[in-house]
């Protein structure tokens, strides 16, 4: 369904991704872990259109998005939920969604922000609220209902877990089970390793701008390296 | 009787400043750029109303010349952002801010050049009747009369706008976090291209209501009031539509109180006094925010 190769993306004169490549098929669920700094969200940035690969391409579902403008990306069926979950903080959660909900038909909207409230009960008694006054959870919350609202095929969270206790991060990731069992495939960016190959079939792992080892996720919870450097031990 | 005059004199002002004021923090809250061509925006409407009103030259009808002043000044204002400020979309905000100076000289030497330096009187009865109303034994003109009314139909479509259509909402997304906004597939483009228009739109009736008011123009007539709305919409707190009202009819009103005074000659500094106060006390205006920062 997603198809990377031969990423290579630049900040200026820093050279970030190193000539990446990589696959999500259709139904998966596929984390990319690594330590701070190893490029995950750069790579889903240049998914998203957001940042340029200067070589290579990336296909979705079939046809090359490489060089196409970031905002004809989401219409494809590609929605990105941004690192630090980047809701709107002065609209409220209502707003939020209608804008989630751009790129698609307005005679639908309201049913389907009636799924998102079904899906997150909190976000209905928040409707009206400013979304600045929400907490970290809610806020994760709303960014993947509004990500939702664009009908994705394929879903990119970057770092859903940061910041939040861990009752919550539970929350979060069963919420991400559930939504891939009704058929969106997931690209799941974490620093929270371990509970990224929880409920990923496959991992990548991502270091300095290079992916040095991929497998299933099991394989990969399972080896020694990646249990030293990312699993603690 | 004397105060209601005055009053009457600094609403009519205020709104004026108020409607120039929303461009520059419309504009600023969407790209944060100070677009000190605004002011010269107004210029070109005022020559756009002059021209197609006055029976020496187009004699077209009010209604006629209004939607073709206000419809020029958002074509210029598309314009010259496509031009000279969407090239620099990524450069350094002080080379836009640079840019916005060239353009305002551009577009007051074109004016000089095409229209001479020799102000030129503004056709106000053929725009807004003479005469007026008297409420109680107080008369007040139709002129200021229409301003204020018309300054403030414009507030409310404007809210209306920015509040509730999808046009508007995309607006402020936008503004609040443009890489977040075109995560939900909205075009950051089109959005900073209505945003410009709109602006240019309200600069459009200020630009009336000053020639009906001030009937004198001339190629400079920009720098003064561009500058004086630039204050108005600090003193609210720039990117902030409501501030740029309250700061519009703010400034307006001191002018007018410093007037009434007896100072009139100080009613300028006094307006800079209070930009002073106001940014030693409240640096981000009336209504402004303290933007935090992103982690």
């Amino acid at each position: 369904m997603l198809k990377i190769s031969d990423m290579n993306v630049y900040y200026g004169s820093i050279y970030a991704i190193k000539g990446v490549d990589f696959e999500v098929n259709e139904g998966e669920i596929v984390t990319l872990i690594g330590a701070n700094g190893a490029g995950k969200s750069t790579i889903l940035k240049t998914i998203s259109g957001l940042l340029r690969s200067k070589t290579g391409s990336i296909e979705f579902d079939g046809e090359a998005i490489g060089n196409t403008a970031s905002h004809t990306i989401v219409k494809r069926g590609l929605a990105h939920v941004p690192e630090g979950r980047r809701v709107f903080l002065q609209m409220s959660v209502q707003e939020n969604l209608e804008m989630g909900n751009y790129t698609q038909s307005n005679k639908t909207m309201n049913q389907r922000i009636e799924q998102v409230f079904e899906r997150f009960p909190r976000l209905l008694e928040r409707r009206k609220q400013v979304a600045g006054t929400l907490s970290g959870g809610e806020q994760q919350m709303l960014a993947m209902g509004r990500a939702l609202m664009s009908r994705p095929k394929l879903l990119m969270l970057d770092e859903p877990s940061m910041g939040l206790a861990p009752l919550l991060v539970e929350q979060i990731f069963d919420i991400i089970r559930e939504l891939n069992k009704a058929g969106v495939t997931i690209l799941l960016v974490e620093q929270n390793a371990n509970m990224a190959l929880n409920i990923a079939d496959r991992g990548y792992v991502l270091e300095t701008g290079k992916i040095v080892l991929t497998d299933s996720a099991k394989a990969l919870q399972a080896n020694d390296a990646v249990r030293k450097a990312y699993l603690g031990g | 009787m004397f105060f209601v005059s005055h009053l009457v004199n600094g609403l009519q002002l205020g709104s004026i400043y108020a409607l120039v004021a929303l461009g520059y923090t419309m504009v600023y809250g969407i790209i944060k750029l100070l677009n000190f061509a605004h002011g010269d925006f107004i210029m070109v409407g005022g020559y756009i109303a002059l021209f197609s009103l006055s029976t020496t030259f187009f004699g077209l009808p009010p209604a006629v010349a209004v939607v073709l002043t206000i419809v020029g000044c958002m074509l210029l204002a598309v314009v010259v952002e496509k031009l000279a400020y969407r090239p620099l979309r990524n450069a350094p905000r002080i080379s836009v801010l640079i840019t916005a100076i060239g353009v305002s000289l551009l577009l007051q030497n074109l004016a000089q050049y095409f229209f001479g330096a020799t102000p030129m009187n503004f056709p106000t009865h053929l725009l807004i009747p003479a005469g007026g109303i008297t409420m109680g034994d107080v008369f007040v003109a139709y002129t200021p009369l229409i301003t204020i009314i018309a300054a403030l139909i414009s507030m409310v479509i404007l809210t209306y706008l920015v509040q509730r259509t999808k046009l508007g909402k995309a607006m402020r997304a936008v503004s609040e976090d443009t890489e977040a906004a075109q995560l939900m597939g909205i075009n950051v483009n089109t959005i900073i291209t209505f945003t410009f228009a709109v602006g240019a739109g309200l600069a459009g009736i200020g630009a009336l209501l000053y020639g009906a008011g001030y009937p004198r123009i001339e190629h400079t007539l920009g720098v003064m009031l561009g500058l004086m709305a630039f204050v108005a919409a600090v003193v609210g707190g720039i990117g902030s539509i409501p501030g740029a009202m309250i700061g519009g009819f703010a400034i307006g009103l001191v002018e007018a109180l410093v007037t009434a005074l007896g100072f009139s000659e100080w009613r300028i500094g006094a307006v800079f006094l209070i930009l002073i106060i106001v940014l030693m006390v409240r640096p981000t205006g009336i209504m402004g925010r303290s933007m935090m920062e992103k982690v």
